[in-house]
Formats: structure tokens, sequence, C-alpha cells
């Protein structure tokens, strides 16, 4: 099989570094207000900072997938000593918090790491953090190019392993004639 | 559409339970810009100068700068105004943190207070929808602790909580408004929060800051962004460690305070150790500084940390400000395990760290003299750290010599008498100032200490070197990047500038000169003041990446107004004159304007009559320090001239 390359971008996040002065989340909104700077406003940001002062917790957190539904529970890490909030570390945009919308018409925020045209050297939060909590890589790697079977697939399968495959057909069929 | 403010202030009548969101006017801004600049406007249009401070017709005015809530590095400050309980004056004292661009991003300007609650209550402002709540059960908690309980009851972690103790409560003249890292403590604004009956006011907001000119702005912030760790990575050699690098001072970074403690005065302002310090000391005070300091912190959107979370063993966080940690010890000859210790009781009752510790110190020097006795001070320890505790738990609650001492040495030396006058000897307009006693008198400073209307003079100095370099060829290398001079002639003064002979303090620089260099110092402190930037990037060090050459830009691209050089000076000078204006109808006059007497050993006092009277002409004011009508005129401050004459003030066709 062919190898592809592929870029992979990181952001690496050292936490002790960090000095909690939001400039991450500022500069966030600015860049990709339209046009571009034209106003700022870091509750449209796509990192957010989850910060307890008295607890010594700094912690930025970048906007991800946006998740439909709830998680069944809430995570709460204790860290030495230093409790996080729940689904601090989450990325998910989801019903269960305000976090990662866009604060008038509610719709989810997910971080693009600053494409740009021309491309920028390194996403803005990175650039504004001057204290290098926050550092980028990019690495490229070669990766097996693999057909990778369909997601429908893959749910069918789970399904034959459980039911047996004539029943999953038959089911099937049924459901199309329903249709 | 307003572009860099949102356009609207917050009306808030505590007495009537009255809320407005009303419309500012755009004029005001052009001629102001906004902070400090449209709150002088705003006590000097409503509040009348017969008010009493604590009268629910003074005001309280929280305002933002016009450049918070930009991403311009360090706009974050909030300039809060009143009348001062303790110097009677307009007091207008500032706090970081990032309560003002909060404030902003809810969509107002300012917050402006009248009347007074009769129930002790908290101020919640959540966008649009702004609620006054109870807070009796708030009464008597910690300043850091109302901001926590503040935050959980209201669910809103992401809000931000300004708030006073029980010194503001209880109406202590130096009480301070905490918030975070940051608190506006100087002259007595936190009293004024008390005697409104507000204990906290929290603010959420996610509207958006607009900016005039996206593009234009966005590069002159790149410009600052790289110069900050350009300039934190070439201290200015030759200067002492806080004056090197950027920041307001950065004291919980560094642990060389050989300047401090050997140049400051110990006690009640009294005595200089000039070899107190060494490395056995530096070693312990490291030691102690790296146990108790869990984080360096920043304000918002800047990087340079000038604050730290302190966390003792025992004791509640909180989070230290600058040179707190060192007046406290010196105060009472301790070291700085003691310092870091009181300093968070303090902060939890809300006291400011100059004046309170002076305030201390004072007393126990009347004691130690007989003046006040067993019974004024029932039950004090013996011990000196063990009296400053005693001595600050009483002065927060106004409870017996407390209640005296919470007015400051000024005020409680004159309740006092038998002498006590002369221990108050460390105010300026009856305010306590810097335990600072020095030798020869600087004409410079002596200006700015006398005519300085904040009334602390880390928020009147800065862009230039406080002391000539010894050398020529240290003076040439430091003008060589002296970009942020109004003006070439002022690398000249400094390149004459000698430590000894001709061309020395007191009478070089001369008379002029020192006029000329306290006008640029001051003015860029007021037009920081106005755009809520911090003096830390911009007028308290030399070499700041904020200056008068691109600070026009800034606000131009910001706001969309047109603002060169020329016209950013003459909006300065406007507002430097109507704060003067302000307190010249509060009474202020030449008499007042002088530092302790015995701030320098070597006094000059015909010079200095020669200063005051060079400055006053300078700024185009009379002998007594009044605006002059044409001064005011030519201002756009007609308005002053008239109220003056009608008053009496000033007399038509004389001055």
């Amino acid at each position: 099989m062919a190898k592809i390359k592929k870029k992979i971008k990181t952001i690496k996040i050292d936490v002790d570094k960090c000095n909690g002065c939001r400039a991450c989340e500022m500069i966030c909104s600015s860049f990709h207000a339209k046009p571009k700077y034209s106003s700022n406003n870091p509750a449209r940001s796509r990192i957010r900072m989850i910060r307890e002062p008295l607890q010594d917790v700094y912690l930025p957190v970048y906007a991800g997938e946006y998740a439909p539904a709830e998680c069944m529970g809430r995570d709460k890490y204790l860290i030495e000593g230093k409790e996080y909030d729940e689904c601090g570390f989450c990325r998910a945009s989801c019903p269960s918090r305000d976090v990662f919308k866009e604060p008038d018409s509610g719709l989810p925020l997910k971080c693009d790491m600053c494409e740009d045209d021309p491309p920028q050297e390194k996403p803005l939060c990175v650039q504004w953090c001057v204290n290098d909590a926050l550092t980028y890589e990019e690495r490229e790697e070669e990766v097996e190019e693999e057909v990778k079977p369909e997601d429908v697939e893959i749910g069918l399968e789970s399904l034959v392993d459980k039911y047996g495959l004539e029943k999953v057909i038959d089911t099937v069929a049924r459901m199309a004639k329903k249709e | 559409m307003r572009y860099s403010e949102t356009g609207y202030n917050l009306e808030i009548d505590l007495s009537r339970g009255n809320i407005e969101r009303v419309e500012t006017d755009p004029k005001l801004t052009e001629l102001h810009l906004g902070g400090l600049g449209t709150n002088a406007k705003i006590l000097w249009d409503r509040v009348p100068p017969e008010t009493e401070p604590f009268s629910p017709n003074n005001l309280l005015i929280f305002s933002t700068g016009l450049l918070c809530g930009t991403p311009a590095i360090g706009a974050n400050r909030t300039i809060v105004t009143t009348y001062s309980p303790q110097t009677l004056l307009m007091g207008y004292s500032m706090m970081g943190g990032f309560f003002a661009p909060e404030l902003k991003y809810a969509g107002y300007d300012k917050v402006i207070f009248r009347g007074k609650s009769p129930n002790l209550i908290y101020v919640w402002i959540n966008n649009d929808k702004v609620e006054i709540r109870d807070a009796s059960h708030l009464r008597g908690k910690g300043a850091v602790e109302t901001a926590e309980l503040v935050r959980k009851e209201l669910k809103e972690p992401n809000a931000q909580v300004a708030a006073i103790g029980l010194a503001g409560e209880n109406r202590v003249y130096f009480a301070s408004i905490e918030h975070g890292r940051s608190s506006a403590s100087r002259l007595g604004i936190g009293a004024v929060m008390g005697d409104k009956g507000i204990k906290a006011i929290a603010v959420r907001g996610t509207k958006d800051i607009n900016l005039a000119r996206p593009a234009e702005f966005i590069e002159l912030c790149n410009e600052v962004l790289k110069y900050i760790p350009h300039r934190q990575n070439n201290p200015v050699p030759g200067v002492m460690p806080i004056l090197a690098v950027l920041g307001s001072p950065q004291e919980m970074k560094i642990y060389d305070e050989e300047w401090h403690t050997q140049n400051f005065m110990w006690g009640n302002a009294r005595e200089r150790k000039k070899d107190y310090w060494n490395k056995e000391i530096e070693e312990k005070w490291r030691e102690t500084q790296e146990y108790v300091r869990k984080r360096l912190i920043s304000c918002y959107n800047c990087p340079v940390q000038c604050g730290a979370i302190i966390s003792i063993p025992g004791l509640s966080t909180y989070m230290m400000k600058c040179f707190s940690k060192l007046t406290y010890t010196m105060a009472a000859y301790s070291d700085l395990d003691f310092g870091f210790r009181i300093a968070q009781r303090a902060t939890e009752y809300g006291v400011d760290g100059y004046s309170t510790p002076q305030v201390m110190a004072f007393a126990v020097e009347l004691y130690e003299a007989g003046i006040l006795t067993d019974h004024d001070m029932p039950g004090m320890p013996s011990d000196n750290e063990g009296r400053f505790y005693w001595l600050l738990d009483r002065i927060v609650r106004r409870e017996g010599i407390g209640d005296v001492l919470a007015n400051g040495t000024y005020w409680a030396a004159q309740q006092i008498g038998k002498g006590a006058e002369a221990y108050a000897h460390n105010t300026i307009k009856k305010h306590e100032q810097l335990p600072l006693k020095l030798g020869m008198l600087n004409p410079i400073y002596f200006l700015m200490y006398s005519t300085g209307e904040k009334i602390n003079i880390t928020q009147i100095e800065g862009n230039f070197p406080q002391a000539p370099f010894p050398t020529k060829e240290e003076r040439e290398e430091f003008v060589k990047d002296w970009i942020q001079v109004p003006d070439e002639r002022f690398k000249q003064y400094l390149l004459e500038w000698e430590p000894r002979g001709e061309r020395s303090i007191p009478y070089y620089p001369t008379v002029e000169m020192c006029c000329e260099i306290v006008d640029w110092q001051e003015r860029m402190h007021y037009i920081d003041d106005a755009l809520g930037m911090c003096a830390g990037l911009s007028s308290f060090p030399l070499k700041p990446p904020y200056h008068i050459h691109n600070y026009p830009a800034f606000i131009s691209s910001a706001t969309g107004m047109d603002i060169d050089k020329d016209k950013l000076w003459e909006i300065t000078t406007r507002n430097r004159t109507l704060v003067r204006a302000v307190n010249v109808r509060r009474g202020l006059r030449r008499i007042d304007e002088k530092p302790p007497e015995d701030h320098w050993k070597k006094r000059f006092p015909e010079l200095e009559e020669a200063l005051l009277d060079g400055y006053y002409k300078f700024k185009g004011w009379n002998r007594e320090g009044i605006p002059k009508k044409e001064t005011l005129q030519e201002l756009d401050l007609a308005y002053v001239a008239e109220d003056f004459e009608q008053r009496g003030i000033i007399k038509d066709g004389q001055d």
C-alpha cells in the first residue's frame, strides 16, 4: 500500500508557565472576527482558560468536536491536590456547558489552528503567549494509505457479530419494505 | 457604531434602587478620551464642591479606560473616582486585573453610583441584566472571600468581582477596593464604597468591542508584543533592579531587595538601614518567597508578571501586589515572612498597603513616646509583630484607639493632640507617602511630590531617570535608543546631568527643564489613566513600549478619531487642568503643595518657591496654582473659568 504524508499540528500546553492573562482568548476572538481583528470578545474564543486563581488552577483548553448529547457522567480530575472543574479537560462543545459556543447564536466553536491565507506561522494564541505556556509544533508523519471501512460497515459488522448475518439481513429487508 | 468604547454608562441610584443604561456623548470622548478624563468631567458637572465625601450626593465612579477590552496589551485598568474622605480632594485610584475589560464586554464604559443603599448590597452586572442584591450575609467577610462567595452564589465562575472588606464597611479612610491580584487602594475610595452600602460589584460580559481600523491597530499591538520580551531581556544598566525592566514593579519575581531595604525608611518612616542587606538575609528571604509563592500572575492581556498567588500554610490564599511585600515588614522592623502573613490579613480586610503600615508604626511610636498609653491600648501585646496585628484588627473595626487611627496619621494626630502632630510627619495633602527620606533636594521630585494630583509619587514619576548616570559614556549609551522622549532636548538634559558639580541637583536640571521633565512624566500618566493602560508598560518604567509617538496611532486606529501628537498633547493638558480645577474648587491652594518637611535633609526654600512659580507659569496657572481664565478658555474649559469667577476663585480681569 502507498505511503502518504500527513501534517500533524500540535499546541503544547505547559500549565506551569501560564500567567493567566487570557491574551490567548482575546486574540483568538479577534482573529476570528469578520473582518479580521475588527472586534474582540473572549466569549467567542476557541480557547478557554479554566481559571481558579485561589486553587492555582490555570488550564487553557481548546475547542474540539461538537457533541450533540451530554456524556452519561461528568469527570472531575484531581491532580496534585488541585481539583479541576467538571469536564475541565474536555474539548467538546456540548449541551452540558456554555463554553465553546457563540454567545448570541449558541452555535458550536472549534479551533481551526488559525488557518489563513497566507498561512500564519503559528496559531495566534501561541504568537501572543509570550511566556511560552503555549508552544506550537508541526511535524510530518508518513502513514499507510489504507482503505478505511465506512462507518456504516463498522456498525453493521458489530451487529452481525452480535445477532448473526441472517438476522441482520432480514431486518434490513423488512425496514426497506416499510419505506 | 462606537469604536473602542461601548458608548453607554450604567447609572445606579442606590437610594432609590434605580438602574439606567445611559448613552454617552461622543463629543466627550473627543475632548477627554475616557477613564480619568471623563470621570473628572462627570465629577465637575455633577458633584458640587461642598459635597461631603460621605454624602449620598457624592458619586463613586468605576470607569474603564478608552482602550480597555481592545487587544492593546496591558489596557486593563479600572479608574475609580470620588471625593476622598482623607484628603477631601478628588480621589482617583486605579486597579488592574480583569474588571474593566469584563465591564466593557458587558456593554458599559462606566458604572456611576449615587445615593446610598439602606442595606448592604452587591451589584450583579450580567450583560444587559443588572441587579441590586442583598449582601447582608457577606457583612464582615474578607474581600477575597467575598469575591469567591459571590461567584459561587451566582454560579458564574467567569464573573469578575471587586469587593471591600471590613475596612471599607467601617469607612476606614485608607480602605481599598480589592479585585484579585489588584486593588484600588489609595485615598480611601473603599470607604466611600462602604458608605454607599456596596459590598461588591460582580460583572460578566459576552459582547464585542469594535475597532475602527483593525489592520492598523493590530500591527501596532504586534510591535508592542515584540518589544516587551526584548525590553525584559535587555535591562537598562545602572539602575536598580525594579526600574531596569518593565512592570509595576515586578516585586514578586525579584528577590534582590537591597535597594528598597537600604534606601527606604523603617518604622514610622524614620530609620534608614544602610547596611541591612547581606547574603544571609537574601537567602532567607528567597526561601520565604519561594515557599509561599505558588505562581507568578498577570492582569488581563499582559505578559508581564507583577503579581503572585501567595499561599501560606494555615492561612487562606491571596494574591500579592507589588510593594505591599515590604511595607509591613519595614514598618514593623520585621522580616519577609511576617510581611507575607500580615498582608494576607490586610488584603482580606481591604486596606491600602502604603498607608496602613505607616499608621500602625505611627501608633507604636506614639505609644513609645508616652503620648498614647496603656489606657488607650488595653491589652496590646508587647512584641512589635503582635502589636501590628492587634492594631490592624482594631483599625478595621474602628474599635477603641482603632477608631481614631482609622482616619490616617494626619487626622488621628489632630484628634490625639499632645504633640502627636509631629509624628504624622510623612503626609502630603493629608495622605501618607512612601517611607523615603533623602539627603539633597531633587528639584524634579520636589515638583512631582508637591503638585501631583494623585498624591502618590509612583503615579507621577516615570520616564525620566530618577538620578543622573555617573559617566558620560553611560549617558550616551542610554540616550542612543531613547525614542520615547517627546523632544530631542530631553536627551540633552540627561547628557549634561552630572552627579556632582555645577550641573547637578538641586540647581540642575534648571527650573525650566524641571517643569518640562515633570510635565512630560505626569502627562504620560494622564494618558494612561484615560486609556486604562497600565503604568508598568507605559508611564512608570524607562523606555516603555507605549509612548507619546505611538499612542496617537493607537487611539486613532481604535476609535476612528483623528488624533495626532499635538491633539493628544492638548487633550492631556485639558484633562490635567480639569482635575486641578476640581481640586481648586475643593479648596486646593499653593500652601497645600509641599512634600513632608523631612523628605530631604538639605532644603532650598528660595529654589523651591522658584520651582513652584515656574511650574504654575508653565501650566498657565496663577501664583496660587489656579488655572488662569485664558488657559481654561484655550482648552475648551470656559465653563470652569465662569464657575471660578462666580465663586470668586478668580476675578475677572486679574489672576
